[in-house]
């Protein structure tokens, strides 16, 4: 009877421990960029501030769902990284809101133009261009061709070897089947979509999932950000990356402060100082290889130049919106997900 | 004498609960503290008079809040009745009525009002619109409904119900509350939101179109495209519960009827699946077979095949979950053939049959009930199995996957989530009922207490030879496969620079010293405290519902107790896909609001694994004998003093078996973990699945790895304490359910 009893202490113990704790400063920050970089802002936040961070990396999809999950009862303040297009949509369904940081204006154009695009409700932190990256080894073993636009991704001897995210579940196979319809024009868009669709082995579920495949030799060609590639790239793995010759589009990473946050003014504290130099220059302690949003943050060698590559002119405001993503989500589910590989 | 004790005693309960309403409404504060439910900045920081803090007593003394008004009267009227003796009619009638309507008022305010005003247009049509709101429930609501249960409780009992034994009809009344609060009521919810638009309103059109989606119910299998998750889901869950039904047959034929030497290893096996992260075997496989795997290198070197992704899809998931609950199947079904009475065996013999024909038709017959409850089993568990369809998955999509997705993908569907999970539900319920129906009500018992002698038979040679073969490659299979898993925790970069490191181990779990004292720097400590901690928390309280659950079940009579029975047990039957689903639809809003929180962690393992406490319960009780309490109540002790004083003690096996059950299925949950889990609140297994997605199989593995040890020493140190009494009553609950 005695180690029940004590048994129950140490569990009655354990839940009040495991239940709460009270704390004066803190706030909850959703994190969709990498994990590693996600504990190093918040970690760096704290140290920087003294105010506790509660993180949770979830993937810029599933953090999305969340907010609008909870919007009844908020329980994050700050909803930090992830691909522009969900904090877009937030913006529009009025889940986060309006802040103009006195930071603003050291930053780059494009992350300015973003903030303004979404009524100030986000802003950019870092963007990427779209591509895709390739094992060389694996490439040289099958005598693959080495791929340098998009359109030869659809050659028929690279069937079985291309991986991309499923764009329902990941915003940058979203962002890849938005830059298609508006490099080739629907129609031909989703004709490249279908050519494509011969080619995939599997579309997972998360955005830069098939780069790693690649990278562990379990996929030949994954479509992804290509900082994401570059990552593989600089961590050992034999990776190629492509900056596809037709052009290719490109994500804002962004940042917004979620409506109805508990902590409004640490989420201002920490707004700001995610748009500050010392923060941004993190990234490059755990090589991502994004472009960051301040002009005097450092870039990384590695980094793909984005001066070099051909990048179309986006429009974040109508791919971002719900409507047209709904629409192109339900067509490509309906014309393409359907077909036989 | 006698009889005033039991009146006084009676007299000091309802004074206790009267006081504890009083307390609850008066005292404590009324809705739920937003820094969690153990914090009590509270009570510094505008307590009484705040209106986040106030008691209801408060509340209603400055106006606000007045639909708590009500409550008063059924806290008054228990006090009339404190004089009155417990025969008295008006005493029941008063505590029945005072408990229940307070109880119903509680519930319905709560539902009627939420945080937008009413919860409902019809209120807001008959009433006008509210102007106010309300969020979940705290530590005062929480106290008076239970006053008020208890109270209904005693009203009931003093009626005569089970011979006026107030603790059993508060027990069982608790337990009904609490089941219907945490397993009907979530279900219940789930499936309104399986009829709900985009828009907010319900139509059936909406359901009918989700159900009957092609994504779900497709057969583009059979001409090149894709077959719908549904069929996908029930062909490997069939596949695997065959597979690992005669695999675990393979392997009791091997323990009990053969002159093999390692049995105790084989045994040991059985406990390989409770205490692995679900993922695992997944990832081992994937580094021995995938594309670049050891083993497909080597094999494609050696023959120059072209190596393939055969593993991602149905082949991978379906060894992996081969690998997996083999040993349940092997911990069910070694009871089953032990249980074989020799003597009909011998029977047979004299009759002159040759051993196979003992076999085939006297042995195999006997163990129906096992094999039955295996092919469940394995059933339940490859529908409910979410780790490995995930990194093993391919394009193959299961329903456990497709439901997950469902809720956190960009599409953000909670109907279709909630449509998937019905659907799963459903072949999870058929499946335990076919499995009732094919044994009907035919006996199988063969133990019967009168001369048991004997030893079992040898296994027939015809058998033997497959039996052992199938046995031994699937021994060494497993055994590489776990091999594999340690290895690849020392691994650097698997398959790339495969120098040995502790690298991962590093990362995870290094410890450093600052000027604050001790700092936990690894990565994986807040997860993994977190983890032990909500495992410490649950393993309790779940024996204890479970505990006295079965003491209702074995020891008392009542009207519906098959109804109560099901109850109980239906949460095994629901995958924990589903719950983690119902759960957040059910608790996110007031007025149980505890999404985001460790509660609802703990809150879910206690009902995930409540019926394995049930179990073992049932099976330890039902060795005691019944004169042991009658002697008690004899002797003058009420039924809570027997419970505590005689049969809790005589279960200290039972107790502790189902301890170390839910401590380590709390550690190594996934499936309704990964919707549950919050910022503050994340669990070792939530963690690795993410790790695994940034392709940082070392670190994810080295953590798994270190749970596997952990849970292992839990388990050791078990053993260690009961010593082999526990597995024998393992395995009879297993076999009972």
């Amino acid at each position: 009877m005695k180690s029940i009893k004590f048994a129950f202490g140490i569990s009655l113990f354990a839940f009040a421990a495991a239940t709460g704790s009270a704390h004066a400063d803190k706030m909850t920050l959703y994190c969709s960029a990498q994990e590693d970089w996600c504990q190093l802002m918040a970690r760096s936040f704290e140290e920087a501030t003294g105010i506790d961070v509660n993180m949770t990396r979830k993937s810029s999809g599933e953090t999305f769902a969340q907010i609008r999950a909870e919007s009844a009862n908020p329980k994050g303040d700050v909803w930090w990284g992830g691909t522009g297009d969900p904090h877009l949509q937030a913006a529009e369904e009025d889940l986060t809101q309006e802040y103009v940081s006195p930071m603003r204006d050291q930053l780059h154009d494009w992350a300015i133009s973003q903030a303004e695009s979404a009524g100030n409700r986000t802003i950019g932190i870092y963007s990427g261009a779209l591509g895709y990256g390739y094992n060389t080894d694996l490439a040289s073993a099958n005598n693959l061709p080495e791929p340098s636009c998009w359109k030869d991704l659809l050659k028929p001897e690279y069937k079985g070897h291309v991986q991309m995210a499923n764009p329902n579940s990941s915003g940058t196979a979203y962002t890849t089947l938005a830059s298609m319809v508006q490099i080739f024009g629907e129609d031909e868009g989703f004709e490249f979509m279908k050519g494509l669709h011969a080619n995939i082995n599997q579309y997972t579920k998360s955005g830069s999932a098939p780069i790693k495949a690649a990278g562990r030799g379990e996929n030949t060609i994954g479509i992804v950000f290509m900082h994401d590639a570059v990552k593989q790239a600089v961590s050992g793995f034999p990776i190629k990356v492509v900056a596809p010759c037709e052009g290719t589009g490109y994500e804002i990473g962004s940042m917004s402060i979620i409506d109805g946050a508990r902590n409004l003014d640490e989420a201002k504290k920490f707004y700001d100082w995610a748009l500050s130099p010392e923060a941004q220059n993190l990234a490059l302690e755990v090589n991502a290889f994004q472009v960051p949003s301040n002009k005097n943050s450092e870039t990384s060698p590695s980094a793909p130049d984005m001066s070099q590559i051909k990048l179309i002119d986006y429009d974040f405001a109508k791919y971002g919106s719900s409507d047209e993503r709904k629409r192109l989500l339900q067509k490509w589910d309906e014309e393409v997900s359907t077909l036989p590989q | 004498m006698r009889k005033v004790s039991v009146e006084n005693t009676g007299l000091s309960v309802l004074i206790f609960w009267i006081a504890a309403g009083w307390a609850g409404f008066c005292l404590l504060p009324w809705y739920g503290i937003e820094d969690g439910f153990f914090s009590f900045a509270w009570l510094f920081d505008g307590y009484p008079l705040d209106e986040d803090y106030a008691p209801a007593a408060f509340l209603i003394a400055q106006s606000e809040k007045m639909w708590l008004a009500p409550l008063i009267a059924p806290l008054l009227a228990p006090l009339f009745v404190l004089r009155r003796r417990k025969s008295d009619p008006v005493y029941s009638a008063t505590l029945i009525l005072a408990g229940g309507l307070g109880f119903a008022w509680l519930i319905a305010q709560g539902f009627g009002i939420g945080i937008r005003g009413f919860s409902y247009e019809w209120l807001n049509a008959v009433f006008g619109e509210l102007g106010d709101r309300q969020f979940g429930m705290g530590y005062g609501a929480l106290l008076v409904a239970t006053a008020f249960l208890f109270l209904f409780t005693q009203g009931i009992a003093a009626r005569g119900a089970i011979n006026g034994d107030v603790f059993v009809v508060s027990a069982i009344g608790g337990v009904i509350i609490i089941v219907a609060t945490f397993v009907f009521f979530p279900i219940v919810r789930m499936l309104v939101a399986a009829f709900v638009t985009d828009g907010g309103h319900y139509s059936i059109a909406v359901f009918v179109s989700k159900f009957f989606d092609d994504r779900l119910w497709g057969l583009g299998c059979f001409w090149g495209a894709r077959c719908g998750a549904a069929w996908n889901s029930l062909f490997l869950a069939v596949l695997v519960g065959i597979i690992t039904t005669g695999l675990g047959l393979v392997f009791a034929l091997v323990v009990t009827r053969s002159g093999f030497r390692f049995k105790r290893g084989l045994r040991a096996l059985t406990v390989l699946p409770i205490i692995t992260p679900p993922f695992v075997i997944g990832l081992a496989l994937i580094l021995l077979f995938g594309l670049s795997g050891s083993v497909t290198v080597f094999v494609s070197e050696l023959f120059g095949m072209q190596p393939t992704r055969w593993l991602y899809g149905l082949p991978g998931i379906l060894i992996a979950q081969t690998l997996a609950f083999t040993p349940i199947a092997f911990l069910v079904l070694i009871g089953v053939v032990e249980g074989v009475s020799p003597s009909m065996e011998e029977a047979a013999q004299t009759l002159r049959a040759n051993r196979w024909q003992t076999f085939k038709t006297v042995s195999l017959p006997l163990m129906r009930p096992g094999l039955a409850n295996a092919f469940l089993l394995g059933f339940i568990e490859s529908m409910a199995d979410f780790g490995n369809p995930l990194v093993l998955g391919g394009n193959f999509d299961v329903l456990s996957t497709e439901i997950f997705f469902a809720i956190v993908g960009a599409q953000y569907d909670q109907s279709r989530a909630a449509v998937l999970a019905m659907v799963l539900l459903f072949f999870t319920l058929t499946a335990f009922y076919f499995q009732r129906v094919w044994l009907g009500k035919k006996n199988y018992t063969t133990v019967t207490g009168k001369g048991d002698a004997g030893v079992h038979p040898l296994m027939p040679r015809r058998l033997s030879f497959p039996v052992f073969a199938v046995a031994g490659i699937w021994g060494a299979f497993t055994i590489i496969v776990y091999g594999m898993i340690v290895y690849g925790s020392f691994v650097e970069l698997w398959g790339v620079r495969n120098t040995l490191t502790f690298k991962h181990y590093i990362t995870a779990f290094s410890v450093g010293w600052t000027e604050h004292g001790l700092h936990w720097s690894g990565a994986a400590w807040d997860s993994f405290f977190t983890t032990i901690q909500i495992a410490a928390a649950a393993a309790p309280l779940t024996a204890a519902v479970g505990l006295i659950t079965a003491y209702l079940l074995t020891r008392q009579t009542f009207a519906g107790k098959n109804a109560f029975e099901f109850g109980t047990m239906l949460s095994f039957a629901i995958p924990g896909t589903v719950i983690g689903v119902s759960y957040i639809l059910a608790f996110n809003v007031p007025p149980i609001e505890i999404t985001g929180t460790g509660i609802i962690l703990v809150v879910s393992f206690i009902f995930r694994n409540m019926p394995v406490g049930v179990r073992a319960g049932i099976a330890s009780m039902s060795q005691l004998d019944k004169s042991l309490d009658e002697s008690s109540l004899t002797l003058g002790a009420n039924s809570w003093q027997t419970f505590r004083k005689v049969i809790l003690p005589l279960l200290r096996p039972a107790i502790l078996a189902a301890l170390v059950f839910s401590f380590v299925r709390a550690m190594t949950a996934i499936s309704a973990v990964i919707f549950l889990v919050s910022a503050e609140y994340d669990m070792a297994t939530s963690y690795i699945i993410g790790r695994v997605e940034n392709n940082d199989y070392g670190l994810a593995i080295a953590y798994s790895t270190t749970l596997i040890f952990v849970m292992l020493s839990v388990v050791a140190l078990l053993q260690f304490i009961v010593g082999r009494t526990q597995i024998g009553r393992r395995t009879q609950f297993a076999t009972r359910t």
